[in-house]
């Protein structure tokens, strides 16, 4: 690990401000990513910043019926949360298939959201990743690539994005407020969050430099059944090969949402729209375009049988 | 009972070298209010190490340490309290399971610097081979190990886990997100499944936790 100094943050914006003015600057939280590539030498911040002191660790409500939630809030006490359980299932069921126990007691909202891919190749440093370092070329290409993306890739990258959390945040049509350098704020919905894979695929998200995530806002509740199908090599403890957000309004309607196939949470309105025709329907919108790898042609048949599974579950 | 005779120099150097150097980041660590901030402009950071004080077990320790030690090598290197084991050191094993302020986390997985003001425990903070605690005594009678090299973080996570179940925190495998949430076999496996047992002991960990479950 290369050596930085550590600060502890006062207030957000004085966070903000000093990150974006501060080469080399980067936000700590729960650590469990950054930390992990930062042994490897992935990361290689030369100033931390600990958030955990910014008082951004609680779950409110919104005077639309919403629910606030602090950037800082962990992810056992979102999972936990009865307003979340009751109101949002598919979200405190994501989460729950998330990592171990120790690692969700640590893990927070805002990072959780910018944890990093898993793609074998990014985190061997012997290897060319244009990721890691731009231009170098992909080596998941011919490579290594069960795991990876389906859907959405580009040439120069195809990485998923890991996180179970942030699927069901795009199901529930998230939005995720941030604070910049200059003190203002703004709010980005989570489908525009994540910036699609082009010849930089190191930037993944529309933050600034310095941007602090401060919350993430819910809508008011959807209603109707939630699930969450997270399906892995083993029953716990692995991220996602494919995983299904669902959400079934009872009269045949709802939302999907897919992880595991794509850089991003993997969504679409068109595809929602065709939930009353099965699973069939919605999988040949939502993959429309799927460019898999030899390795991972699988996810498409795995995608739409998980869908499936679901819907003749909740006929039941 | 060597081994106890033989860290004590050990941990008095520490506490020598953590008086005598003054780093920029004391205050920040020692306070929930950070003072390390310049009024104007950016500010002074070129410090690579700070003070910090961990408690641990009870028992306060002031150390001046590079920002980059983990809380799992504090407690192993520098506090020489070596019941905590490093495994993978990427979060994936769970041999480096203690507990900060009532929740059990992985020490490989945080920095030291970050504790300042947390109550952390570890194995030895829950009994000693001849007055073992519930858990450890469980675990014995259990004979739930092989190596033992897993069996700090086993047993430290299984005290967090029957702490998880007891205050409501649902877990994948749980019915139904209002209903109630019971320390099932089906429930201690999936809570446990952050801990790898190399010698696969598995099944008597598993009757480990439940005699204890029963008793609570
Ligand atoms: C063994 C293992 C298994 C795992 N399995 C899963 C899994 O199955 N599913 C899953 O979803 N995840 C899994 N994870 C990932 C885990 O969920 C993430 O590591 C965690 O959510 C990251 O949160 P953190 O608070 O620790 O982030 P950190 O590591 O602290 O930060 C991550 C990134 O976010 C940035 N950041 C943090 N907070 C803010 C903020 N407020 N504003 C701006 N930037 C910020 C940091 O600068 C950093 O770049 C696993 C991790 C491990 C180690
Ligand atoms: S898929 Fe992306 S992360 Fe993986 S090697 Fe290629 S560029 Fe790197
Ligand atoms: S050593 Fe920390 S999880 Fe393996
Ligand atoms: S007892 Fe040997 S690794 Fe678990």
């Amino acid at each position: 690990m290369q050596s930085f100094s550590y600060l502890l943050a006062r207030t957000p914006q004085e966070a903000a401000a000093l990150a974006a003015a501060t080469p080399g600057a980067k936000f700590i939280a729960g650590g469990t990513n950054l930390l992990d590539l930062m042994k490897l030498e992935i990361e290689t911040p030369s100033v931390l910043i600990d958030i955990n002191g910014l008082d951004l660790d609680t779950i409110t409500s919104t005077p639309e019926g919403g629910l606030r939630i602090g950037a800082l809030v962990l992810n056992t006490d979102l999972a936990a949360n009865p307003t979340v359980r009751s109101d949002y299932a598919v979200l405190s069921r994501a989460l729950l298939a998330g990592a171990s126990g120790q690692l969700r007691n640590m893990a927070t909202t805002a990072g959780n959201l910018l944890q990093r891919t898993r793609c074998p190749y990014f985190y061997d440093t012997n290897m060319a990743c244009n990721k890691r370092s731009a231009g170098s070329g992909c080596s998941a290409q011919d490579g290594v690539s069960r795991q990876l993306a389906v859907v959405g890739a580009s040439p120069a990258c195809i990485a998923t994005h890991p996180s179970d959390m942030a699927v069901a945040m795009q199901l529930l049509d998230a939005e995720i407020h941030t604070v910049l350098q200059d003190g203002s704020e703004r709010v980005i919905p989570i489908e525009d969050f994540y910036t699609d894979p082009a010849a930089n695929p190191g930037i993944e998200t529309v933050l600034q430099p310095g941007e602090l995530i401060t919350a993430v806002h819910l809508p008011a509740p959807l209603g109707g059944r939630h699930y969450y199908q997270k399906v892995r090599d083993r029953a716990s403890y692995a991220f996602a090969l494919v995983s299904v957000a669902l959400v079934l309004d009872g009269k045949g309607g709802g939302r999907v949402a897919l992880g595991g196939v794509a850089h991003k949470p993997w969504r679409s309105r068109e595809a929602d729209a065709l939930l009353p025709s099965g699973a069939g329907a919605v999988m040949s919108r939502l993959l429309a375009g799927a460019q898999p790898t030899h390795e991972n042609e699988f996810k498409i048949l795995l995608a739409e049988r998980t869908l499936a599974g679901l819907l003749s579950a909740s006929a039941e | 009972m060597n081994s106890e005779d033989s860290i004590k120099p050990s941990r008095r150097d520490v506490m020598v070298v953590g008086a005598a150097s003054s780093a920029l980041l004391v205050n920040a660590c020692q306070s929930a209010t950070p003072t390390t901030y310049a009024e104007e402009g950016p500010p002074v950071v070129n410090e690579t190490t700070s003070t910090v004080t961990l408690e641990v077990n009870g028992t306060p320790h002031r150390l001046t340490i590079d920002n980059r030690v983990t809380l799992l090598d504090a407690l192993r290197e520098h506090l020489r309290l070596t019941g905590t084991k490093k495994g993978c050191d990427h979060g994936q094993c769970g041999a480096c399971t203690v507990i900060v302020n009532g929740r059990r986390i992985n020490s490989c997985l945080s920095l030291a610097v970050m504790h300042a003001g947390d109550e952390i425990k570890t194995v030895e903070g829950f009994g000693t081979p001849d007055a073992p605690g519930p858990m450890q005594a469980a675990f014995i009678r259990e004979d739930a190990y092989q190596c033992g090299y897993c069996t700090p973080g086993q047993i430290c996570a299984a005290i967090g886990v029957l702490e998880e179940i007891r205050a409501g925190v649902p877990s994948h495998v749980t019915p139904s997100l209002t209903g109630p949430v019971e320390a099932s076999p089906e429930e201690i496996r999936e809570r446990m499944s952050g801990n790898i047992c190399r010698c696969g002991a598995y099944s008597n960990i598993l009757s480990a936790i439940q005699s204890v479950s029963g008793a609570v």
